[in-house]
């Protein structure tokens, strides 16, 4: 009896499963024809970045758009993209290189951005938050409530000028960049300590949003189950307070924020373009604003798809995630 | 006759209380406790007043003139005194005294912030209004009209799985692209940022309208045989305004935040309309020459972003009814 109720159990979660991937995929596609279409019919095109260039010549024009496949009607050129894509075929429009083999360079570029940036905004956030949220009303909870909203209301960029001015007249070392030029022979700890310095503070200013807005969030989720019946029952029965507030109040109020791994790295990515760009990081939000510049479609796309792969991932991990940690979710 | 009494004596108290306290009294009586949220309001209110008066002063009679070079002034600090005798006098100032100083040009600062005022907030008030008009078009079809069937999929099904589509797009990427790609243009920037931005509204509207399609009040519109565009609008839409007004007013922020980071990647309003964001990312390359240029756009901008997420917030907590009891 008990065997067949597992079973049946694990037949509703796998068809829970696939559908949601199917609709995804199907959310995927559709998110690949609009990005390909306002990308396609919006002017601007590749053929014309150097128009003042006096060696062009209409008949390279021409060319260009007929190695591109720009004269071809829109879903043909969708369908050549995708079969490049999914081949590993498709070439930048730039300087021919692979497209995905540099995207993934420069993604392993971004990823101790995006992974410092996580932890910085986690472990931060959480303790501000839920001491917020015991402290309600008091000083300390003020005080970062205003802060919060402070932080995010600078421009990224202003603070961070701000920031690389203060932190290398203080502390003389310099954050411009992966690492410093000319370094290479240096001892193994200098170069580390390096690469540490240049790392902290980009990824200390991607974070700055980040931490505003999630210890905001803690601090609601804490009020919300601090008020119910079961932490009241906790304090009833006599238990400590600190046992009342981590074991039974924070448990609860952790819930939501496994959805909110899904939207982390998407989240990080798009707003990366600004900050790379201030710090000088070779990374993904780089690859692509360059990409922009240089109306470099198919990686502009890419970079766009691959993006949506992830929030959809993301969010699929963070519904199945949601369903294991919470037994009330049921999945149907 | 005692209960006539009785009734009667009933009928004076009610007289004698006070007046119940309307929606807006209430509001305002819960707004009134948030100091922040006051200080925000205050701060606003004054931005706008600020705003119109600067486009009276700086385009129809020009008091303040933001476009003027005046080389041997360049880069003088706040409250200096115009050069008198290398100016011409209707080139000089007010008062012959530059309040913030002058740029790289030798422009009034002062102006040039005055007249970014009204640019600046005219981009956020015009991108969230776009944001509003189809969150609320789209919200409302898909909570209102949601059963009705095209073809094989819901109303809502397609709506909705619109929604999820737009919000798989990285937003700042999207915007960034599409406006390095279009013409340069103040107007594409306000549409770009309300196309890309209406999809929470989308959603909260479609929430309010499935749970108020439910409500006595609506159900005894639809018995009484009022007309569907009368339900919508006077019954359904003004009782679901609540979180798009704070959804909105935060929106305001978060606008002039992307035009400031687009006016750093160079993709921003371009001249000769000065917004806050340009002046302050044209500034960026002085910041040691003439610091002035950078930080009062960045204060101003801080000071304003900050005033209406204060006061979002604060009309969050007010027209919130499940937040005000904790």
């Amino acid at each position: 009896m008990a065997k067949t109720g597992t079973y049946a159990s694990i037949l509703i979660m796998w068809t829970y499963i696939a559908r949601n991937i199917l609709q995804r995929i199907v959310t995927l596609i559709i998110v690949s024809i609009v990005a390909h279409s306002v990308i396609h019919l919006a002017p601007g095109e590749p053929s014309q970045v150097d128009p003042s260039n006096p060696r062009m010549k209409p008949s390279d024009i021409e060319n260009i758009r007929a190695a591109f496949h720009l004269d071809d009607p829109l879903h043909v050129q969708y369908v050549y993209w995708m079969r490049d894509l999914f081949t590993g075929e498709l070439k930048s429009f730039k300087d021919n290189q692979p497209v995905l083999p540099k995207i993934w360079q420069r993604f392993l570029n971004s990823l101790p951005l995006l992974i410092c940036a996580t932890l910085i905004i986690w472990s931060l956030s959480f303790p501000t938050g839920i001491h917020a949220a015991i402290r309600r009303g008091s000083t300390y909870d003020r005080t970062t409530t205003f802060t919060a909203y402070a932080l995010i209301s600078i421009p990224g960029f202003f603070l961070s000028y701000i920031m690389i001015l203060w932190v290398v007249n203080t502390f003389n070392v310099p954050v411009i960049g992966m690492k410093t030029f000319g370094m290479e022979d240096a001892d193994m700890v200098f170069r580390s300590m390096d690469r540490l310095w240049h790392l902290v503070i980009p990824s200390l200013m991607s974070a700055i949003g980040g931490i505003a807005v999630l210890s905001r969030y803690v601090r609601s989720q804490m009020l919300e189950v601090v008020g119910q019946d079961y932490v009241r029952t906790a304090r009833a029965k006599g238990l400590s307070e600190d046992n009342v507030i981590y074991r039974h109040a924070l448990q609860n109020a952790l819930l939501p924020f496994v959805t909110m791994f899904g939207f982390l790295l998407p989240a990080l990515i798009g707003g990366s373009v600004i900050f790379e760009q201030i710090f000088a990081w070779p990374g993904l939000g780089r690859l692509g604003y360059e990409a922009i510049l240089a109306r470099d479609f198919p990686v502009i796309l890419t970079i766009n798809f691959i993006a949506a792969v992830l929030t959809l991932v993301g969010t699929l991990v963070s519904d199945l995630l949601y369903a294991v940690v919470d037994p009330r979710i049921r999945l149907q | 006759m005692a209960t006539n009494e009785s009734a009667m004596s009933t009928q004076q108290e009610i007289a004698q209380l006070p007046p119940p306290e309307t929606q807006l009294q209430e509001f305002w009586r819960i707004l009134k406790k948030d100091r922040l949220a006051i200080f925000g309001m205050i701060v606003l209110g004054l931005l706008l007043m600020l705003a119109i008066v600067a486009k009276f002063t700086t385009e129809w009679v020009v008091i303040f003139d933001p476009s003027t070079v005046r080389l041997p002034d360049k880069f003088l600090p706040p409250m200096s005194e115009s050069s008198t005798n290398l100016i011409p006098s209707e080139d000089r100032p007010v008062f012959g005294v530059y309040l913030c100083g002058t740029d790289e040009l030798g422009r009034d600062v002062f102006a040039r912030m005055l007249q970014g005022s009204f640019v600046s907030l005219s981009i956020g008030f015009i991108a969230v209004g776009i944001s509003v008009a189809i969150g609320i078009l789209l919200g409302g079809l898909s909570g209102y009209y949601g059963n009705v069937k095209l073809g094989f999929i819901t109303v809502d099904t397609l709506i909705m799985r619109f929604t999820d589509v737009m919000l798989c797009f990285p937003t700042f990427f999207l915007i960034l692209t599409v406006v390095a790609l279009l013409p340069p243009s103040i107007y594409n920037i306000m549409i770009v940022i309300g196309v890309t931005s209406w999809m929470g509204t989308a959603r909260f509207v479609r929430a309010e309208f499935l749970s108020l399609r439910e409500q006595d009040f609506v159900v005894a519109a639809k018995a009484l045989g009022l007309p569907e565009h009368r339900i919508i609008f006077r019954h359904m839409i003004p009782n679901a305004m609540a979180p798009v007004l704070v959804s909105a007013t935060i929106g305001v922020a978060s606008a002039i935040l992307t035009e400031s980071g687009l006016s750093f990647l160079g993709f921003g309003v371009q001249p000769p309309f000065a917004t806050w964001g340009n002046i302050l990312s044209d500034g960026k390359g002085f910041i040691f020459d003439a610091p002035w240029l950078f930080f009062i756009p960045g204060f101003a901008i801080l000071i304003v972003v900050l005033a209406f997420n204060l006061f979002g917030e604060g009309l969050r907590e007010a027209l919130n009814p499940k937040l005000r009891r904790r």
